[in-house]
């Protein structure tokens, strides 16, 4: 057994045992997560399609924030293309 | 005959199966390639495919595929004498199990990961996907139903069990709360867990918590019981996942390893003589042949459907290596061959005598997990030095957590369902989740009281139509196994003989009971029995269909099955 063999096997041990606990969940745990981030961007995005948004004056600061997920959040939510017209992400 | 010889038997017969006709199976007919590039490489997403080593990844597929339901089909199985179960059991996880779980798995990461489910479409037609749903739906809903009663009466002949069953949703809310919230490490809060599990067990044994005899409402205890445990199941299912389902599928995980460690070691040090007779020479009135009846009754721990969906659903996306197939396909077999033989030592050699078995097992439906919970915990206690009602209260536990994880599970999968369907259908107020668990919760509801009458406790009447649903399932997943390996042009009989042996036995057994139940006068179960014989008819009738086309296909010109055997 090579020097400190056992801390790096108790090492490997605890990261699969966490592993055991992750998995099986991860995906729904992924899905679930989406769905906030999904919930989060409508609502950084509402004034702009209309929807009035009383938190607008700081909702607006996070746009820059979202700009890169903007695109795969409107695809998600079956939009084909962009909903807005100053956004023209494809 | 002493218990530790039919361990060795049986535990001796799993690793044949395993070195040599897993083998065969493995090199000869899947030609598992360790340079194919799985599914959880060429898909990897970080979510669902994640390459994962093979010892987590059959940990995962273990835990997942092990419930109650190898525990209550032995423990039913053995009135008609140790030796049947036994050998269905072991060659049955062998032959039966351990190809279709293997072969689910492998089939899906050939088919970039893809349920079971698709793959029946793809490979048979549209018509046996939507068979497919409908049996999953029985399935599930038969399951939810039966562990329900199964845990209301756990309950009520062993009120020890009731404060540590529900102390563990405690200790999971904790953990979900202080690894989710926290970011604690894990490793401190499992041990924790464990031994706060035992502890409430000891506290469980000391305060027994039963319900008023009447129970309330109007019911009775178990009924009461049943109530409770849907709202319980209502709830749990809507939770976020981390909160409630993730820490308690884990604790529930190491549980069965620590249990069946203690199983295990207790028969190693008590060696208990088995006193169930090889054949009861006297069976019951209304205990039915033990064929075909016998192969609806085990399934799970022999041969089980549900195995396909797991393989299929989550198991195929994160295999590392196609070598892994057997690993974790056969060996998962043989991990619920393996609690299928706890379940028989238990419920053959835990009693005292032959008369006091024969007492246990007056009627078909009297044994059970009872049987399982008195005779394990006298084995328990015999071999570890503990005290006979904490050995009982130990596998009572054991019990009531496999079969609410699984219900917790099954309303949620239900939930899921239902609201597909509200989206098939274009029906929105469907899609919604708290209505659409409300369904779910009703439907399992109207047939666990409707199987057993108001006291609600019918649900081992139903375990015979539970096992051949499964089967159904198990029989669907080796045919589209069946017709891969024909298009592939590779030998089909490996898994076409346990497919006919499998339809056969299924439809056999939903005949003699269809026939059963209308002479007792129990018209809902004889409904409900007709509604699987249906299903069953489409599936033989799909079948025909799908391997006429793929004989033919094969035998076509220019061999073009055999163009795609190294695909």
């Amino acid at each position: 057994m090579s020097e400190g063999g056992l801390p790096d096997r108790i090492r490997t041990a605890l990261a699969l045992l966490r592993e055991f606990y992750d998995a099986p969940h991860r995906g729904a745990l992924a899905r679930a997560r989406q769905e906030e981030e999904d919930l989060f961007l409508l609502m950084v995005l509402s004034e702009m399609m209309g929807i009035p948004n009383p938190a607008a004056y700081h909702t607006l600061e996070l746009l820059p924030l979202v700009w890169e997920e903007f695109h795969d959040w409107h695809r998600r939510m079956g939009m084909e293309r962009s909903p807005l017209d100053h956004i023209r992400c494809c | 005959m002493n218990a530790l010889f039919l361990v060795a038997l049986g535990l001796g017969g799993f690793t044949l199966g395993y070195l040599f006709y897993s083998k065969f199976i493995s090199e000869r007919i899947f030609q598992l390639d360790p340079s194919f590039r799985t599914p959880a490489h060429t898909l990897e997403d970080g979510v669902d495919f994640v390459p994962t080593n093979r010892w987590v990844l059959w940990g995962h597929h273990f835990t997942s595929v092990a419930g109650a339901a190898p525990i209550v089909g032995p423990a039913i199985a053995v009135i008609w004498g140790w030796l049947p179960a036994f050998l269905w059991v072991v060659f049955g996880t062998v032959f039966f199990a351990g190809i279709h779980d293997a072969g689910a798995l492998w089939a899906s990461a050939r088919n970039q990961g893809k349920s079971i489910g698709a793959l029946t479409e793809a490979v048979v037609g549209k018509r046996a996907r939507a068979l497919f749903m409908i049996v999953i739906f029985l399935l599930l809903l038969m399951v939810n139903a039966v562990f329900a009663i199964v845990i209301a009466n756990l309950f009520v002949g062993y009120p020890s069990s009731v404060i540590p069953a529900w102390f563990v949703i405690a200790v999971a809310l904790v953990i979900g709360w202080l690894l989710y919230r926290r970011g604690v490490p894990l490793f401190w809060p499992s041990v924790v867990a464990l031994v706060l599990l035992y502890a409430s067990m000891w506290v469980g044994d000391a305060v027994p918590l039963a319900l008023p005899e009447g129970g309330f409402f109007g019911l009775g205890a178990p009924a009461t019981w049943v109530m409770l445990l849907f709202a319980y199941a209502a709830v749990a299912s809507l939770l976020p996942v981390w909160v409630l389902l993730q820490p308690r599928d884990y604790i529930n995980g190491l549980q069965l390893f620590v249990g069946l460690g203690i199983f295990f070691l207790a028969v190693l040090l008590a060696s208990p003589a088995v006193v169930a007779p090889p054949v009861n020479p006297n069976l019951p009135a209304d205990v039915p042949s033990f064929i075909p009846l016998l192969f609806v009754t085990i399934a799970c721990g022999a041969i089980s459907g549900f195995h396909g969906l797991v393989s299929s659903g989550t198991t195929s996306k994160q295999l590392d290596n196609e070598k892994d197939v057997r690993f974790v396909g056969f060996l998962g077999a043989a991990g619920e061959g393996a609690l299928a033989l706890a379940a028989i030592i238990a419920c053959t050699a835990g009693f005292a005598s032959l008369a006091d078995w024969e007492g246990f097992y007056a009627s078909f439906a009297s044994g059970g997990l009872p049987a399982f919970v008195q005779g394990g915990g006298s084995i328990v206690s015999q071999g570890l030095g503990l005290p006979q009602h904490f050995g009982e209260t130990l596998l009572a536990v054991m019990a009531v957590l496999f079969a609410a994880t699984t219900m917790d599970t099954g309303v949620r999968l239900q939930r899921y369902i239902i609201q597909e369907w509200g989206s098939i259908y274009g029906i929105g107020v469907l899609r919604g989740r708290y209505l659409a668990t409300g369904i779910a919760v009703v439907a399992c509801l109207a047939l666990a009281f409707g199987a057993g009458g108001g006291a609600g406790t019918g649900g081992l009447l139903i375990w015979p139509l539970f096992g051949t649903t499964n089967q159904l399932l198990a029989g669907l997943t080796l045919l589209v196994l069946s017709v891969f390996l024909m298009k592939l042009g590779r030998r089909s009989r490996f898994t076409l003989v346990p497919f006919l042996f499998l339809m056969t036995m299924a439809t056999w057994a939903l005949l003699v009971q269809l026939r059963q139940f209308w002479e007792r006068g129990q018209y809902f179960l004889a409904v409900l029995d007709l509604v699987i014989l249906v299903a069953a008819v489409f599936v033989v009738l799909e079948s025909v269909g799908a391997l006429r086309r793929a004989h033919a296909e094969r035998g076509g010109p220019g061999g073009q099955g055999r163009r795609g055997a190294t695909g």
